[in-house]
């Protein structure tokens, strides 16, 4: 009774302290949202000043937000199959999404990273990394689709992935999981000193972004957790933090935690490409599927390639060294100026910054602590720049806001701290809600940020919204960092769990988003490219109908001829040549998504006639005032019929004139 | 104002008959009728009207067999899918085009058709009967003046 009292008094204290700021308007809490709300505040017909790419997590997609608004404005397939979209539904995309292991059809997505040129970011193609069944997509940030998917063989857990280096040369894949390389049958227990980590430098086209495994580094077993790349000065380097470097097999969360520091590991790419490039490493038989889409043939192709070429680092003496950083180091990242690599110990009450300049004297000095598998280890003091003492608990990850200073996410204490590069003193701290993971400073991971906000991505979030059953939204939470203090101007849902982000001012991609594909160039098998090239051509049981869609009718509408197990294909093609008129179309029956056809774009479904009847299709997507008329007929008569083939538009055979 | 009530009435009229005898024949003819009704009222002002858009003046000469050619082509891709020659589908026939209309409101019909058909009042009224509007369907100006060409070997007085 007591309690209920207390609880009673309490809450009407709450009440009269909720009240007074509803009330007040001139009360200071009032008067900071009220600024808040302006900061976020995008007038309708405004455009955002950011884009925000955020991972979808186990959704295995990527979700496109734009800030400060926190406005969803499209989610882009990658991973994961899409019925919206028709991803991995339609005949085109399939390929997209085989793998080494057949075809699947979800993935975890994980860190997403914009291209740079330079150092900056250049804003032509966003990667991200698939944990699960590693994999690297490459998204066309004219199309805002998946423009590439490459698996990445002797990996497992592909998650010290996907940031690139300065101009795009590599993007970068580590394992986290170690597994045996090349896989075999052996007890788990011989892990230690058997297993290995393969890190893998994924080479782009500077051209057309195209992706290919130069070379693949086998490391000792250890679980390889998060990369960045080194820039400016230390350009040519790639950092990645490492936990369990005790090798254990069996609760991680005792037996990995055993030793007092792991290692960040330092690689000198560059000097590794040049060992390659000179005829240097180990071709490995292997399996991994590349799925490269166009958007001239507006299709996917598979290729499974049986090779890879591996290094080993022992090979390549002064390529890789081991700098010792306390407590299983979550987030490794690297300052604007490439002087600061800092390591998130996850499990450390202080934060530990290593300076590149110094790791390169001890280096060059030969001052080495010991040694690991071969490879030489750094003496702690020697590479340290500095510690930010007692910041917060459980460090995760770091960005920069270009002025100077770093920002550090605490999943423990659910805070964001601010913090100063070289004085490592501790500016500000704001809280979360709830247990940040991540988090993204638009340009955060490259030379040039643009630091204005800085987007926090929680992984609890409990009663900040609408309860929807027992899950509830993902949530990020956007700061305004342009002042010495930090302000929480923001929250807003998130899809699937999102691990990382990238913002890039909108301007840098926006004139170039594509808005329709041109017809001309339509290059696909079945384009049809006016009323007067449609037809329906039986071959065996297949029958391919080259259909057109142009507001609001089909060409042909009406098809007669078709007989019960028949294996129909609908190749349909948007004739349309304007912004903003794409097309749906899905009929009675299929065992597929609708699909979703952009202008000037060709698409194809599978339908298999099952009964006789006359089975309507119809347009998916309200495309005109006379969209509920868009629709057409399948005659199906029994097998062996003498129904001809036949498709008419308006009573008569489709033509043009 | 006398003019819509016309032609809502006009178009429902037409609707049923489709309905009615499902014979496209007839509906063409009603249509052909209602737009010459458009026309006889607008004569003299659809002669001069060059529509709003960026073309503001043509200079037609002798038809010149292989722009016409071309415009034939392109007629097919771009435009086929909802216009034929002879006979009204989802927009009206194109025989006789080029009588009906100013070279300049045809091309700007074929480059601007969301402005045209919300402040050009033959637009307007075309709108109105045939319900669905033109598709801007992105014809530069050169591939304007070909179809131009074209329609104008479609014209009555033509021995095409």
């Amino acid at each position: 009774m007591k309690n209920l009292i207390k609880s009673l008094l309490a809450f009407s204290f709450i009440s009269v302290i909720l009240n007074g700021c509803g009330n007040g308007g001139s009360t200071n809490k009032g008067a900071i949202s009220g600024s808040a709300a302006e900061k976020v505040y995008v007038a309708p017909g405004q455009h955002d000043e950011f884009y925000a790419f955020l991972s979808g997590g186990f959704s295995g997609q990527l979700a496109v937000y734009g800030l400060p608004s926190g406005r969803l404005f499209k989610v882009i397939p990658v991973f994961s199959v899409d019925a919206e979209k028709a991803y991995g539904f339609n005949e085109e995309t399939k390929p997209m999404l085989t793998t080494s292991y057949g075809q699947i059809p979800w993935g975890d997505a994980h860190h997403p990273d914009i291209s740079q040129t330079k150092g900056e970011l250049d804003g032509r193609w966003i990667f991200i990394n698939e944990n699960n069944t590693p994999r690297i997509a490459r998204i066309d940030l004219t199309t805002f689709e998946t423009a590439e998917i490459i698996e990445i063989p002797n990996s497992a857990g592909n998650h010290s992935s996907s940031f690139v280096t300065e101009n795009t040369e590599y993007v970068v894949a580590g394992t986290r999981f170690s597994v045996p390389i090349p896989q075999r049958d052996m007890p788990i227990k011989d892990y230690k000193g058997n297993f290995k980590g393969a890190l893998s430098f994924i080479s782009v086209d500077p051209n057309d972004g195209n992706m290919s495994i130069k070379f693949q580094i086998l490391m000792p077993g250890f679980d390889y957790d998060l990369s960045h790349p080194g820039r400016g000065k230390s350009h040519g380097w790639f950092f990645f933090t490492t936990y369990n470097t005790e090798e254990a097999n069996s609760l991680l969360e005792v037996n990995a935690s055993q030793n007092d520091k792991d290692f960040i590991a330092a690689i000198n790419w560059k000097k590794i490409e040049a060992y390659v490039n000179n005829g240097g490493g180990t071709k490995m038989p292997t399996k991994y599927a590349h799925n490269l889409y166009s958007d001239k043939t507006h299709s996917a192709t598979n290729t499974m390639i049986k090779e890879v070429l591996t290094v080993n680092p022992l090979d390549v003496p002064g390529a890789v060294y081991f700098l010792p950083t306390p407590k299983s180091p979550h987030g490794c990242d690297v300052d604007p100026s490439g002087e600061y690599i800092v390591g998130n110990g996850k499990l450390s009450a202080n934060l530990t910054v290593h300076s590149f300049t110094k790791m390169l004297n001890a280096i060059e000095n030969k001052k080495f602590a010991g040694e690991s598998y071969g490879i030489p280890i750094l003496n702690f003091e020697d590479v340290l720049a500095g510690t930010v003492e007692q910041p917060g608990l459980g460090p995760l990850h770091t960005e920069f806001d270009g002025k100077g200073n770093a920002y550090t996410t605490f999943f423990i204490s659910s805070e964001v701290v601010k913090w100063k590069l070289g004085t490592w003193e501790v500016i500000d701290r704001k809280p979360t809600y709830y247990s940040v993971g991540h988090l993204m400073i638009p340009g955060g991971n490259s030379a040039k940020p643009f630091g204005k906000y800085v987007v926090a991505m929680n992984k609890i979030t409990k009663d900040r919204y609408l309860p929807t059953g027992p899950e509830v939204t993902q949530s990020a939470q956007l700061y305004d960092i342009s002042g010495e203090k930090m302000e929480l101007l923001l929250d807003f849902p998130t899809i699937g769990e999102p691990h990382y982000a990238a913002g890039i001012p909108a301007d840098i991609i926006k004139a170039n988003s594509k808005k329709f594909f041109r017809l001309e160039e339509n290059k696909h098998k079945y384009a049809t490219k006016s009323e007067a090239e449609a037809k329906v051509v039986r071959n065996g049981n297949e029958v391919h109908i080259n259909m057109t869609m142009i507001r609001s009718h089909f060409a042909p509408d009406n098809i007669e001829g078709i007989q019960v197990g028949d294996k129909v294909y609908f190749h349909v093609t948007n004739l349309e040549q304007d912004y903003d008129v794409p097309h749906g179309i899905s009929m009675i029956g299929a065992e597929t998504s609708e699909l979703l056809i952009m202008p000037g774009q060709t698409e194809t479904f599978v339908w298999e006639a099952k009964n006789v009847g006359v089975w309507p299709y119809y347009c998916t997507d309200f495309c005109s005032a006379l969209h509920q008329e868009m629709q057409g007929y399948v005659r199906v008569s029994p097998k062996g019929s003498k129904v001809p083939i036949s498709f008419t538009l308006d009573g008569d055979a489709v033509d043009a004139e | 104002m006398k003019v819509s009530i016309l032609v809502i009435l006009a178009s429902l009229f037409l609707i049923s008959h489709c309905t009615d005898n499902g014979k496209k024949e007839h509906s063409n003819a009603n249509v052909i009728k209602k737009e010459s009704s458009i026309q006889k009222n607008t004569t003299a002002e659809s002669a001069v009207d060059k529509g709003i858009g960026p073309i503001t003046e043509v200079t037609l000469g002798k038809i010149d067999a292989t722009l016409a050619a071309k415009g034939k082509e392109l007629f097919k891709a771009q435009c086929s899918a909802c216009h034929k020659i002879t006979k009204r589908v989802v927009g009206p026939a194109l025989a006789g085009v080029t009588d009906r209309r100013s070279p300049e409101w045809i091309m700007n019909m074929i480059m601007n058709p969301e402005e045209m058909v919300a402040k050009n009042k033959v637009a307007k009224e075309l709108l109105a009967i045939y319900i669905a509007p033109m598709a801007n369907q992105n014809i530069t100006k050169d591939e304007a003046r070909a179809l131009l060409e074209y329609f104008r070997t479609k014209s009555t007085s033509s021995t095409d």
